[in-house]
C-alpha cells in the first residue's frame, strides 16, 4: 500500500500553492513597480492578480478540506495540509496588501510628486525577499531557510517605524505634503504586513518539516531548546 | 481497579520463528493502550502473551518477564489464574451460540464453580451494563441466545462476559474490525469508560481508532516494538522514520 492517489493529491496541492504564491509575489512586485513609476495600467493588473489569487484561494482550501475528510491523514502529511491551509491564508493576505498598495498609488497619482523620506522600493525588496526565501523553503522543505526568514521580521519593522517616524514628522512641518506622506505610511504599513505574513509561512514550514510550534518564541528563532515543540 | 503491565524483555516463537524480539515497555494502569503494525508484526502475538494464551499453541514458547500489577505471570502463576485477572475480546464476537445472554455472561463464572444464584444475577447485570449491553436485553435475558443478537452486539455480549469474571485488564485484539461504524462507535465509547476501571490494551489495524481512544500507543514491525509514545506523539509528530511511513500508508 502505497497511497499513489493520495500522494498524488498531496503534489497538487502543493503545486496550486505554490502558483498562488507566485502570484502573490507577483502581485507585491507589480505593486510596488506602479508606486514607483506611478502607472494605472500596472494598478489594474495588481486588481485583476487578486481575483485570481481569491479564486485560487477557494480551491486549495476545498482540496485541502476534500483530504482531510477523505484520507484522514496523519503525521507529517497532517501537518502539511494543515500548513497549507495557513500559508494559503496569509498568500491571499498578501495578495489584499499588493492590492492594498496600488488603491494608494491610485490616489497618489492625483497628487504633485513629492520626495518623502522613505524608501519604499527598499522596504518592498526586503519583504519580498521574505516572501521568495519563505517559498523556497517551502518547495525545499527547508525548516533552516524558513528559520532564517524569521530573523528579517525585525529589519521590516524597524523600517516601518522609521518610516512612521519621518512621515508624521512631513505631516506635522509640512502640511501642503500631508496627503501624499499618509499614503505613503499606509503602503509602508501594508509592507511591514507582508513581512508578518511572510513571517507566518516561515512558521508554518517549520512546523510541517519539523513538528515544531514556533509562533511567538524569540528563543527558538535564534536556535535555543523549544519548550513547545511537539511531545 | 486496573494495573500497570510490565514487559521486561519479551521474546516469543513459533517453532523456530522469532515473533517477538526483545519487547520492554511499561504500560499503565486504567489507560487505553493502542497496539498498531502491519500484519504478522507480532502484536496480536504480544498480548497472547499477556494472558499466556501464546503457549496454548504446541510449537509455542515464549521467555521474559511479564508483571501485570505485581504478579510476575510466567513465575508466580498458572493460566487459568491469569486469564481470570485478564480478559479477552476477539475480532470476531464468539458468544456460545446455543447459551442463553444469560447463561453467555455467567459462564466464566459458574465454569469456577460461582453457584450463588443471586449474586450470579447482580453480577450479569452489571456486566450487561457495564458492556452498555443491558438496555438492550434486558427483557430478554433467558429467552434469546447469544447467537440471535447483531454483530455489535455479540461483541458487547463478549465484552460482559469477559468483564463477569472481575479482571484487572482487558485485551482486545481488533474488536471493532467485523463490526459496522455504529457499533464500532458503541465499542469506542465503552473503551472510554471502560478504562477508569481497567487497564485495557486494544490491538488495532484502524489508525483513526488508535487515536481516538488510546492515550498510549506502541508501533509494532517485525517482532519488534519499534516506538512506544503517547498517542497525540505517534500520530502528529513520530520520532521514528518507520513509524511515521507507516502510519501515513507508506508501506503496510
Amino acid at each position: 500500500m502505497t497511497r499513489i492517489r493520495f500522494q498524488q493529491s498531496l503534489d497538487d496541492l502543493k503545486e496550486n500553492l505554490l502558483v498562488m504564491a507566485g502570484l502573490a509575489e507577483q502581485a507585491i512586485q507589480r505593486a510596488i513597480e506602479a508606486y514607483r513609476v506611478r502607472d494605472l495600467s500596472i494598478c489594474d493588473l495588481v486588481s485583476r492578480s487578486e481575483l485570481a489569487i481569491n479564486r485560487l484561494e477557494r480551491e486549495i482550501d476545498q482540496a485541502a478540506l476534500d483530504l482531510l475528510a477523505m484520507e484522514q491523514p496523519m503525521a507529517i502529511d497532517l501537518r502539511f495540509i494543515l500548513s497549507v491551509i495557513k500559508i494559503n491564508a496569509d498568500l491571499e493576505r498578501v495578495g489584499d496588501a499588493a492590492k492594498s498598495i496600488s488603491e494608494r498609488v491610485r490616489h497618489m497619482e492625483k497628487m504633485a510628486a513629492a520626495d518623502l523620506p522613505v524608501d519604499i522600493p527598499r522596504m518592498a525588496a526586503l519583504a519580498s525577499e521574505m516572501v521568495r526565501k519563505s517559498l523556497q523553503a517551502f518547495i525545499e522543505a527547508d525548516a533552516e531557510l524558513a528559520r532564517s526568514v524569521l530573523t528579517m521580521d525585525d529589519a521590516v519593522d524597524a523600517m516601518n517605524r522609521a518610516a512612521y517616524k519621518a512621515l508624521t514628522k512631513v505631516m506635522e512641518e509640512e502640511s501642503h505634503l500631508a496627503p501624499q506622506a499618509l499614503n505613503a505610511l499606509m503602503i509602508s504599513r501594508s509592507l511591514e504586513r507582508v513581512a508578518d505574513h511572510a513571517t507566518n509561512i516561515a512558521e508554518d514550514i517549520i512546523f510541517w518539516v519539523q513538528g515544531s510550534d514556533v509562533r511567538h518564541h524569540k528563543s527558538v528563532i535564534l536556535g535555543a531548546n523549544d519548550p513547545h515543540a511537539m511531545g | 481497579m486496573g494495573v500497570g503491565i510490565e514487559v521486561i524483555n519479551l521474546n516469543a516463537w513459533y517453532g523456530t520463528n522469532h515473533t517477538l524480539q526483545d519487547i520492554n515497555l511499561n504500560i499503565p494502569a486504567n489507560h487505553a493502550t493502542a497496539l498498531i503494525g502491519p500484519s504478522g508484526c507480532g502484536k496480536s502475538t504480544f498480548v497472547r502473551c499477556i494472558n499466556r494464551m501464546h503457549e496454548t499453541n504446541p510449537i509455542a514458547r515464549a521467555t521474559g518477564i511479564v508483571r501485570i500489577g505485581d504478579l510476575d505471570i510466567y513465575k508466580d502463576a498458572k493460566p487459568v489464574q491469569i486469564r481470570r485477572r485478564v480478559g479477552m475480546v476477539f475480532q470476531r464476537p464468539n458468544p456460545f451460540p446455543t447459551m442463553s445472554i444469560y447463561d453467555n455472561v455467567a459462564a466464566g463464572l459458574k465454569l469456577n464453580g460461582y453457584s450463588n444464584r443471586r449474586s450470579l444475577d447482580e453480577i450479569v447485570e452489571r456486566s450487561l451494563k457495564n458492556s452498555a449491553l443491558w438496555d438492550e436485553v434486558k427483557d430478554d435475558l433467558k429467552k434469546k441466545s447469544g447467537a440471535s443478537l447483531s454483530g455489535g452486539q455479540q461483541q458487547r455480549l463478549c465484552i460482559a462476559r469477559a468483564l463477569a469474571v472481575d479482571p484487572e485488564v482487558l485485551l482486545m485484539d481488533e474488536p471493532a474490525s467485523a463490526l459496522d461504524p455504529v457499533s464500532t462507535s458503541k465499542i469506542e465509547d465503552l473503551i472510554f469508560q471502560l478504562k477508569s476501571q481497567y487497564t485495557i490494551v486494544i490491538v488495532t489495524h484502524n489508525m483513526q481508532q488508535a487515536a481516538r481512544v488510546a492515550e498510549k500507543t506502541g508501533f509494532f514491525l517485525n517482532g519488534r516494538m519499534v516506538e512506544f509514545d503517547s498517542t497525540h506523539k505517534i500520530f502528529t509528530n513520530p520520532s521514528d522514520k518507520r513509524t511515521e511511513d507507516y502510519i501515513t500508508g507508506r508501506f503496510g
